[in-house]
């Protein structure tokens, strides 16, 4: 325990709620995403940990008639303050279903660099050649670079939105189920590529596969909808620890398989 | 079993009409690919393809019939009105889909509605009663305000709610993950509509921009109007060669329309032939719109 | 980053303007012809027919008159065509294993989407050539009618189509279920659910054929008198407006009788609009 709370905290929720309308989704949400480290988001459909997962980067901002109460902070900084698009550039995020630009794979890369300002070729080439080695898509696509982003398989597409999302230099990135739309394979390669990411970049996912959780993450947060059908956090911990004597009967319910 | 076997004749005898019903669009094609190219083939053997393509002269008095004046008219024509119509077309489509909200786009959808809906008789007369007289002030020797200018304004609103509309269809079709990216990589609004949603949407954009020339190329009523019908071939009235806009001018579409009436013999032929060299014109253009809709779906 | 910003305030700037742009230009033309046309609007403006001369005396009866012949006829010949052929398409074409009649189908809708880009004046020409002269029609009703059906077939299958395809599958299944054939199942609860639809489609239609000049510029002669059968000739309200501009210039009256069709074609839209709002909150 002592050695937990000498991490430091990248990204923290203060009593965030959140409402589509009258609809109250997310209630009184208080947690903390350690830095370098990865938090796995688990718990049945509906529970709003897909919400949450997108209030970290403001992408609920979306959908018209979206409220919020509470607060999120990045480094220490609430992100309602900060610009949109400032706070997406540190706040990387590779969603569910792959989604490369119709593109190509050199310019699907290079796309962020290119909006924050680097128009230099060689530059962006380097950046671009990198990315994709810490996404380990540098040597199956080194020679096809000008194909379409499309063309690529599905795990290579997500592995491609990846690199897409680190070309910017995020300080967190951002997970939504990221390997529910790929084959066992392509997941795998997914599942290693993350533990060498983390040493780089604070991650935050969320999966429906408890044994990917199980597999890949440092701490995992359970959530739960409460009789209003609100989002709530149950517990948040180690991931050893959630998924071997949790705290909370619920969890252990969900671990062992008696909720849907 | 007789009330069955009746059920099933009604049955066999309605599939057979409605596979006629849907087959009569064809004969009505052929029909007036026939009629129109059978009229028109006197005249084409008579005056020969390539001589009334090439001809800018046509005095029907005097046995010429060369249509090729009204064949600049008309691509003049729709061209001033691609330059005017598109941009504004295109910035609507890009408004009511990505920018508007929700209650101002209630109001400029049914807007362009009405403005698909108005007669094109009444945009004729708009035209000579309001832009004529204003295009008659531009200080230009021999500018009587009839013309390609004012026709190619008339003729921009008429096109502009074909060119929003597919277009808006078209940018609405670009899968939300794109766009969901873009900002989820810090683009702007802005950006990522520039750099992600309309290149994606590009092919359908195109295609309803085709679609738009070939609204134009086919616009009869509004042209006569307002483009002033004489058959010359457009030239530029001052230095400046946009003034060729200025110019009076006669469509294909106004040839025939003008001139049915009364044509006889060859003149009349003649003014068939005009009909199939426009609509083997608008055939290829509304094919290759068509096309670059397939094109598009499978990329 | 403010670079970046001022570009998007720019360009949302330059959209806001356009999507003005467009509200102004519809406003300007409608308000234009409302504010010029209606004060020459009298009930003697309905009621009584022009008298032809030089200076466009009279009124517009006979051209509403035309005008409503025209709209009743062209649909007679348009709508079985146009349902039959839409009904044939989404309810027979999607199950047949019979490999001619499969190219038939796609020929079909080749034939369609062609049809939907012939341009009115070629309608019209063929419509001269086939009915007013081959056939010996004359300028008539009867054979503008023919020519300007050829002009709506296209937009009746189109929203026939759709009309029908929104009609819940299950519908068909529960008939067909209970032992009804393809056209049992049609005619008795596919059509009547989708009657709504269709109707729009039919009411767009004579929209078409208010609105069309070119197809009966040069099939339906231009007589000023009420048409007394199908073999007269005629002139409706759009070519009313023609003549009244381009040979009597006769501008008032030309303005008055395009307020007319102006707030005819408002009153369609709305009412097409009431009815399409209907049926997608009858199934929203």
């Amino acid at each position: 325990m002592e050695a937990e709370r000498a991490e430091k905290t990248r990204m923290m929720t203060e009593d965030y709620s959140l409402f589509y309308g009258d609809f109250k989704a997310l209630n009184n949400i208080n947690i903390k995403i350690p830095t370098n480290k990865i938090t796995a988001f688990i718990g049945p459909s509906g529970c709003g940990k897909s919400t949450l997962l997108r209030s970290f980067n403001r992408m609920n901002d979306l959908i018209p008639g979206v409220t919020t109460a509470g607060t999120i902070f990045l480094d220490g900084r609430n992100v309602a303050r900060e610009d949109v698009v400032e706070l997406r550039k540190k706040v990387g995020m590779v969603f569910q279903r792959p989604n490369p630009f119709p593109k190509s794979i050199f310019d699907n890369v290079a796309y962020g660099p290119r909006l924050h300002g680097t128009k230099n070729r060689s530059d962006l080439a380097v950046i671009v050649e990198k990315s994709l080695k810490r996404a380990a898509l540098w040597e199956e696509v080194k020679d096809d670079l000008h194909k379409s982003g499309m063309s690529l398989s599905g795990g290579q597409q997500q592995r491609l939105c990846i690199a897409r999302a680190i070309a910017i230099e995020p300080e967190v990135i951002l997970m939504d189920e990221p390997a529910s739309a790929l084959d066992p394979v392509a997941t795998l390669k997914i599942e290693e590529l993350m533990n060498v990411l983390k040493r780089n970049y604070t991650i935050a996912i969320v999966t429906h596969n408890m044994q990917q959780a199980g597999r890949v993450s440092d701490y995992t947060a359970f959530m739960l909808t409460d009789e209003k059908r609100a989002g709530n956090l149950i517990e948040l911990g180690p991931t050893k620890q959630i998924f071997t004597t949790p705290s909370d009967s619920r969890t252990e319910d969900y671990i062992s398989g008696r909720f849907g | 079993m007789t009330s069955g076997t009746r059920r099933t004749g009604i049955e066999k005898a309605m599939k057979t009409v409605l596979l006629i019903s849907a087959l009569a669009s064809v004969l009505i094609v052929l029909l007036i690919f026939i009629f129109t190219m059978k009229e028109a083939t006197p005249a084409f053997r008579e005056i020969g393809v390539w001589k009334m393509l090439s001809d800018t002269t046509w005095r029907p008095g005097n046995d010429q019939f060369g249509i090729l004046a009204m064949i600049a008219g008309s691509g003049l024509v729709t061209l001033g009105a691609v330059l005017i119509g598109v941009p504004l077309a295109l910035g609507t489509a890009v408004f009511l889909s990505e920018i508007a909200p929700c209650w101002i786009a209630g109001i400029v959808r049914p807007s362009i509605e009405l403005l698909a809906g108005i007669p094109s008789v009444v945009y004729g007369l708009f035209g000579m009663v309001v832009l004529v007289p204003l295009v008659r002030t531009i200080p230009a020797p021999g500018n009587a305000g009839y013309g390609l200018l004012a026709a190619s304004i008339v003729l921009a609103v008429m096109i502009l709610p074909t060119i929003a509309n597919i277009s808006e269809f078209a940018i609405r079709s670009v899968p939300k993950g794109y766009k969901e990216g873009s900002l989820a990589l810090g683009a702007t609004k802005w950006e990522t509509i520039s750099r992600v949603i309309i290149p994606a949407a590009k092919p359908g954009i195109i295609s309803a921009v085709v679609l738009g020339l070939g609204r134009a190329l086919g616009e009869t009523i509004a042209m006569i109007m307002v483009i002033g019908n004489s058959v010359i071939l457009p030239t530029a009235i001052t230095d400046n060669p946009l003034s060729i806009f200025l110019s009076r001018a006669r469509t294909l579409t106004g040839n025939i329309a003008v001139e049915i009436s009364y044509a006889t013999g060859i003149h009349e032929s003649a003014l068939f032939a005009t009909g199939v060299v426009l609509f083997i014109l608008i055939m290829l253009v509304n094919g290759s719109a068509r096309f670059l809709m397939k094109m598009g779906v499978k990329s | 980053m403010k670079k970046r910003n001022a570009a998007q305030n720019t360009a949302f700037g330059v959209f806001w303007l356009t999507g003005a742009v467009a509200v102004l230009i519809m406003g300007f033309v409608v308000g234009y012809i409302m504010v010029k046309g209606l004060p020459g609007i009298t009930a003697d403006f309905f009621t009584t027919s022009p008298r032809g001369g030089l200076s466009g005396d009279g009124g517009i009866y006979s051209t509403i008159v035309t005008t409503f012949y025209m709209i009743v006829v062209t649909l007679v010949f348009a709508t079985p065509l146009g349902v039959g052929a839409a009904i044939y398409l989404t309810e027979y074409s999607s199950n047949i294993d019979n490999k001619a009649i499969c190219k038939l189908v796609s020929i079909a809708r080749f034939g369609i989407e062609t049809l939907a880009g012939v341009p009115s004046i070629i309608f019209g020409l063929f419509g001269y050539a086939l009915f007013v002269s081959a056939l010996n029609m004359g300028f008539s009703i009867l054979s503008a009618s023919l020519a300007g059906a050829c002009l709506i077939i296209p937009v009746i299958i189109r929203t026939t189509e759709e009309a029908l395809k929104s009609v819940p599958q299950g519908y068909r299944e529960g008939s067909l279920a209970l032992g009804a054939n393809r056209w049992e199942t049609t005619w008795k609860v596919v059509l009547p659910a989708a009657l709504r639809g269709i109707s729009t489609g039919i009411l767009l239609s004579a929209g078409r054929i208010v609105s069309e000049t070119a197809i009966f510029f040069v099939t339906l002669g231009g007589s000023y008198r009420v048409p007394h059968s199908l073999m007269s000739g005629g002139r409706t309200m759009a070519l009313h407006v023609y003549y009244l501009a381009m040979e009597t210039r006769a501008f008032d009256k030309a303005m008055s009788t395009a307020a007319v069709l102006v707030a005819l074609i408002i009153i369609m839209n709305l009412t097409i609009n009431t009815i399409t709002s209907r049926i997608s909150t009858k199934q929203g």
